[in-house]
């Protein structure tokens, strides 16, 4: 690889083609506009990098977050200085609760003016420290393409995470040295991708040993990639065990087969909940405690082994003590794991295995996902059904907000492939669903995106349809509109004496008018009879639609193990509410 | 695990680049861990490895959760407690200025002998004692010179590296 010259603005789109990046998604401004000019010169050319122009940088973040979600590729997003990088900030966080490959190039005012208090300038890299997985502040040209390589190459590798590159507005001009990123290797970062081999086999002898079993899959698998999909598949029905998932976790084992008893956690199934709380072996594969998932930690799971696989040794005894961790990468791990036990033929324990099962039947029978049907309003629950009854022969990619609506999306909403539930976790960002929904259509023209909002989150990010507008997205807005902040309502019911506290929203838009603001389509459905002709009509809509779903609006999310609860202590209902929560549990979130 | 606060030796390996001390202590700081001593210096000069310890208060629990955190920033190579009671050697130096004069004066100078402190300065009305040892001694040596004219204290923090052939 010759050596060649050239100025920081087109060292920044030669590792964009170095690291085949073929779309960012940004917003222009003073300190970055040496690279946007290279955009411009580069339009010409035979592949030109796709910019998609945002309508805020928060959405930016939030695309490149769908758009790395939806495909497994790095997203990439480019700011301008000062409020560019703040307005990145929350997208940046989300990615960082959530494990997702970012890296966001940002402007900077000329290294002569850092300090000044100039005209849009921030500490970015000080801003930026506690929600990226690393940060660079450019300060010479010669720097600049091995920081780059290093920023592709720590957003992606070991567990995956959001990367700053700020780069000052004369280095951005300057010309120097740009080396290629097959000479480049970050000097210590060294993620371990294989576990300890003997610590495998002792996983293994208690997987043959174990009674009551249950594997519980998270986000890791997704990030492993589709190879950790297939095995985690294959490793799951050798053993024939449960199998529960996180939020982040859903897809990766098929969502409609019989060894998956649901989504795990505060709003997770009865029987997920339960097997959790009875098992004598957890296996947790890809997922991290998180405390949506362990109730009352004390609590969890008391007489079970505990298996863990994890790429990050921070996640390991962080807040549960397990017996073999397992540190690496979910698909190494998993190869190995499945070719020991063949090779040792190990053997499960049948019998207890059967009964085990059968408690598990015994508690599926409660069909804690059940609810009442009205004629004349539309159950939430039955909206999410429906949509995905009239939907589930496509390949379809479902994003969310935050709220209410998430959590039914989660419950109703099946997936049989990873990637195709992008959805925030670990941030809880309302906002979320609009933005990502476009990132994850542009990283799949063809394939049908809908975004499952509330319609107080869809508001904070409205502004995003302009961009679907513009860049012909063709993006469905699913809106579960019970004129509530639900989620902040439901609470407020159970934990407040139904003191509902700045959760109502007085002036709402016209969604219908609004959608035909923006030059989409606005469909409106009230009465359950209407609702799969609206469905329908919005499906085979070729733009943008947002569909303005009227439910009912006191309906609360179920099951629900409320704060500060064991796994043993879910409300079922309405009917079990009276249950008084603690002082302890009401300091939770 | 034990519940009992007590400070914790921490001893972290890292680059040596820009930032990565913010990253360091902007880490601690943030998930409201307190620190009491602090030191930096680079340790190998060709491989720009910085050692960075930590004295910080805590139960057992609480240091070893900041230590996983420690280790998922991407310049940091390594993060030990390297705590004195288990099986480090911690060290620390101090500057003690004594403004006094008379039998305290001559009491000062008497005591620094058992301490094998070092006068580095003096006038004929002060002493500048040069001090090493562990964090305790230093403080009993402080705690001595209180009622014999101590003016000021000047401490580099803790140094700690692990006894025997074992390696961080």
């Amino acid at each position: 690889m010759v050596n060649i010259q050239m100025t920081g603005a087109q060292m920044v789109l030669k590792a964009f083609e170095d690291h085949q990046v073929d779309t960012i998604f940004g917003y222009p401004g003073g300190a970055v506009l040496p690279i946007y000019d290279e955009l411009a010169k580069e339009r010409d050319t035979n592949q030109p990098i796709r910019h998609y122009l945002v309508r805020h940088e928060q959405g930016a973040s939030h695309s490149a977050e769908g758009y790395a979600r939806s495909s497994g590729k790095v997203g990439v997003m480019l700011v301008t200085s000062g409020p560019g990088v703040t307005n990145s900030v929350t997208g940046l966080t989300d990615a960082m609760m959530d494990s997702i490959p970012i890296v966001c190039i940002s402007g900077q005012v000329p290294t002569h003016l850092i300090g000044t208090d100039a005209f849009q300038e921030c500490d970015a890299v000080g801003i930026t420290r506690p929600c990226t997985k690393h940060n660079w502040l450019v300060k010479d040209i010669n720097d600049l393409s091995r920081i780059l390589h290093e920023a592709f190459y720590v957003a992606s590798s070991g567990r995956p995470g959001p990367v700053l590159v700020d780069i000052p507005k004369d280095i951005q001009f300057q010309t120097g040295t740009y080396i290629g990123p097959e000479t480049v290797k970050h000097k210590s970062y060294r993620p371990k991708l294989k576990a300890n081999i003997d610590q495998i086999d002792d996983a293994l002898k208690l997987i043959a040993d174990a009674e009551k079993p249950i594997f519980y899959t998270g986000g890791g698998v997704i990030n492993s990639g589709n190879a950790a999909v297939q095995l985690l598949r294959e490793f799951v029905r050798l053993t024939g065990f449960p199998i529960t998932s996180t939020l982040q976790g859903l897809g990766a084992y098929p969502g409609d087969d019989s060894q998956f008893i649901g989504m795990l956690g505060m709003h997770g199934t009865y029987e997920a909940n339960m097997a959790m709380n009875e098992c004598d072996l957890m296996i947790n594969i890809g997922a991290r405690f998180d405390d949506r998932i362990t109730g009352k930690i004390d609590e969890f799971s008391p007489n079970s082994k505990k298996i863990h696989i994890d790429i990050d040794p921070s996640s390991i005894n962080k807040i549960v003590k397990v017996d073999v961790p397992l540190i690496g990468d979910v698909a190494h791990v998993l190869e190995d794991s499945i070719k020991l036990w063949k090779s040792k033929v190990y053997k499960i324990n049948k019998t207890p295995l059967k009964e085990w099962w059968k408690t598990i039947d015994k508690w599926k029978e409660k069909d804690s996902l059940k609810f009442d049907r009205d004629k004349n309003t539309i159950k939430p629950q039955y909206a999410i059904q429906r949509l995905y009854d009239l939907t589930k022969d496509k390949d379809v990619f479902v994003t969310t907000e935050v709220g209410q609506h998430q959590m039914w999306a989660a419950q109703y909403y099946k997936f049989s492939k990873p990637n195709r539930w992008i959805t925030s976790g670990g941030l809880g960002t309302m906002g979320f669903g609009l933005p990502a929904a476009i990132g994850a259509q542009v990283a799949h023209p063809d394939k049908l995106v809908i975004d499952i909002a509330g319609e107080a989150s869809i508001l904070m990010c409205i502004q995003e349809m302009s961009t679907a507008i513009q860049h012909k997205l063709p993006v469905k807005i699913f809106i579960i509109n019970n004129q509530y902040m639900g989620m902040v309502r439901q609470w407020q019911e159970l934990l407040h004496d139904k003191r509902y506290s700045h959760s109502y929203t007085d002036a709402l838009p016209d969604f219908v008018k609004l959608a035909e603001a923006y030059g989409a389509k606005g469909i409106r459905v009230q009465k359950p009879n209407e609702l799969d002709k609206g469905i329908n009509e919005m499906i085979e809509y070729d733009g943008p639609v947002i569909f303005d779903c009227v439910v009912e609006q006191n309906e609360n999310v179920y099951p629900m193990i409320p704060s500060g609860k064991a796994h043993n202590e879910m409300l079922l209902g309405d009917e079990t509410k009276k249950e008084e929560i603690s002082d302890e549990g009401k300091v939770l979130v | 695990m034990s519940e009992i606060v007590s400070k914790h030796t921490v001893s972290v390996l890292v680059d040596n680049e820009p930032g990565v001390l913010a990253r360091v202590i902007g880490l601690i700081s943030g998930r409201g861990y307190n620190i009491d001593s602090l030191t930096v210096a680079e340790v190998d000069a060709e491989k720009h490895i910085s050692r960075i310890t930590i004295v910080a208060p805590g139960t057992e629990q609480t240091v070893n959760k900041m230590i996983s955190q420690l280790q998922r920033i991407v310049p940091v190579k390594r993060a030990a407690n390297v705590t004195f009671e288990k099986q480090g050697i911690e060290r620390e130096m101090a500057l003690v200025k004594i403004v006094s004069t008379g039998e305290k004066r001559v009491e000062s100078m008497r005591l620094s002998d058992v301490f094998r402190a070092r006068v580095i300065d003096t006038t004929h009305d002060s002493f500048v004692f040069e001090l090493n040892g562990s964090p305790r001694k230093i403080d009993a040596f402080i705690d001595l010179m209180k009622p014999l004219g101590l003016s000021e204290v000047s401490r580099t923090g803790v140094v700690a590296i692990a006894r025997g052939t074992e390696k961080m």
